[in-house]
């Protein structure tokens, strides 16, 4: 059973969002979900991608969706219903979202519910945000607490990302009702170090540069996430790899925690060692 | 699988071997469901519920779903709490089974 602590659940909202589409939002939020599972804390990651949804596979419970996140928000299910249990950990849950049905399905009064429902029994509660700046990106984040920033060392990523973060800073609840920013902190994947060597791929200072917000963690290129997502395994429940112990990294800070940046990169501790601030 | 019956590299290719069952799996689900689609489960429930209610007295919350599809079958189980009037509480247990391909 799962153990609840005494107190109450956090209920705090993060959302992984992008902007340009295809820079690992999914792998992340399964990863970042898993992850904080692992360390006892409960935790739903919801699928915000409706008519694409792929978190279910990620997660490897595709063959078990009944209901969906769009029924729960037509009335046509409970919430209960269409939370499905990870088979691995009992303090990791997923909210699928429709197949069949578009974005418009999606209403900011039924996201809404659906949050502060979930809040109520979650420590955390993830939110996988589709590609774009339209509606279902908007909604994803427009509750958030927190946002991770999935970039890609590369221009039209960065650049997307730049947009989003303007977003997170103007077009949330936050930013609207009470005049405070979600706290965005970057994540940067497929990081590929042969190619910044060769000066054909933008540094992490780069992004850094560009973007001006906190790096929350690097995750490498890595032939490790599509075996994970072959077999239906968040990465941080698969073998040990460089992709996992940087999502573990990225939790841990994500947590507020110093972390030696030695456990995600073997080599060049001193590279790393910098670019990370203490934790605020 | 290998060809061989052995491989050099099993894990990798077992894993993608994994992925290829996977989609094959749920896509012919997905294929399958076509218009009528996964959204029949909501009203499943309602009748089933509406059935139900003309025998006892059940409260919604009281009904728990769970779906496995596999290769040749699925199977749907419905459990619906049923308050007993004793101490315990009876669980009726109704597993329904639909053959894959069927939507
Ligand atoms: N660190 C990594 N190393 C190698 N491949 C990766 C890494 N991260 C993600 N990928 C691969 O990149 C592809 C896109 O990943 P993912 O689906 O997580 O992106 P996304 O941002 O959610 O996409 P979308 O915008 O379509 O929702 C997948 O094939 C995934 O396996
Ligand atoms: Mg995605």
């Amino acid at each position: 059973m799962t153990q609840l602590k005494d107190k109450a659940p956090l209920g705090k909202v993060i959302v992984i969002t992008s902007g340009k589409g295809g820079v690992g939002k999914t792998t992340s939020a399964a990863a970042i979900a898993a992850a904080l599972a692992k360390r006892d804390f409960k935790t739903v990651v919801i699928d915000f991608d409706v008519g694409l949804r792929n978190l279910d596979m990620i997660m490897g419970c595709e063959r078990r969706v009944v209901f969906d996140f769009i029924n729960v928000i037509q009335g046509e299910a409970r919430l209960k219903q269409a939370l499905i249990r990870d088979k691995r950990l009992d303090t990791l849950w997923i909210l699928p979202t429709s197949q069949t049905r578009d974005k418009d399905a999606l209403t900011k009064e039924g996201v809404e519910k659906v949050l502060n429902e979930l809040k109520e029994q979650f420590d955390y509660i993830i939110c996988d945000s589709p590609a774009g700046i339209e509606r279902g990106a908007q909604l994803a984040m427009y509750f958030a607490d927190e946002a991770v920033v999935v970039t890609n060392p590369e221009v039209s990523s960065v650049r997307d990302s730049d947009r989003v973060l303007g977003l997170l800073a103007s077009k949330t609840k936050r930013a609207e009702d009470e005049g405070a920013e979600v706290k965005a902190q970057v994540l940067v994947t497929r990081l590929d170090q042969r190619r910044i060597d060769a000066g054909e791929m933008m540094t992490i200072d780069d992004v850094l540069e560009i973007l001006a917000v906190p790096l929350l963690g690097v995750i490498p290129e890595s032939t490790a996430v599509l075996r994970a997502s072959n077999v239906g395994m968040p990465i941080v429940l698969d073998e040990p790899s460089a992709a996992s112990r940087g999502y573990e990294a990225a939790v841990a800070r994500l947590l507020g925690e110093e972390v030696d940046t030695q456990t995600e990169r073997d080599k060049k501790p001193g590279f790393f060692s910098r670019l990370f601030g203490a934790p605020a | 699988m290998s060809l061989f019956g052995f491989s050099f590299r099993p894990r990798r290719a077992k894993s993608a071997k994994t992925a290829k069952d996977r989609l094959q799996i749920l896509l012919a689900h997905e294929r399958s469901d076509g218009s009528a689609g996964p959204d029949y489960l909501p009203l499943l429930q309602a009748d089933i519920l509406a059935v139900i209610r003309k025998y006892m007295e059940i409260k919604e919350d009281e009904v728990d779903i769970q779906m496995e599809r596999n290769d040749d079958v699925s199977s749907l189980e419905i459990n619906i709490e049923i308050p007993s009037p004793g101490p315990d509480k009876s669980v009726a247990s109704t597993p329904l089974r639909k053959r894959a391909g069927l939507g």
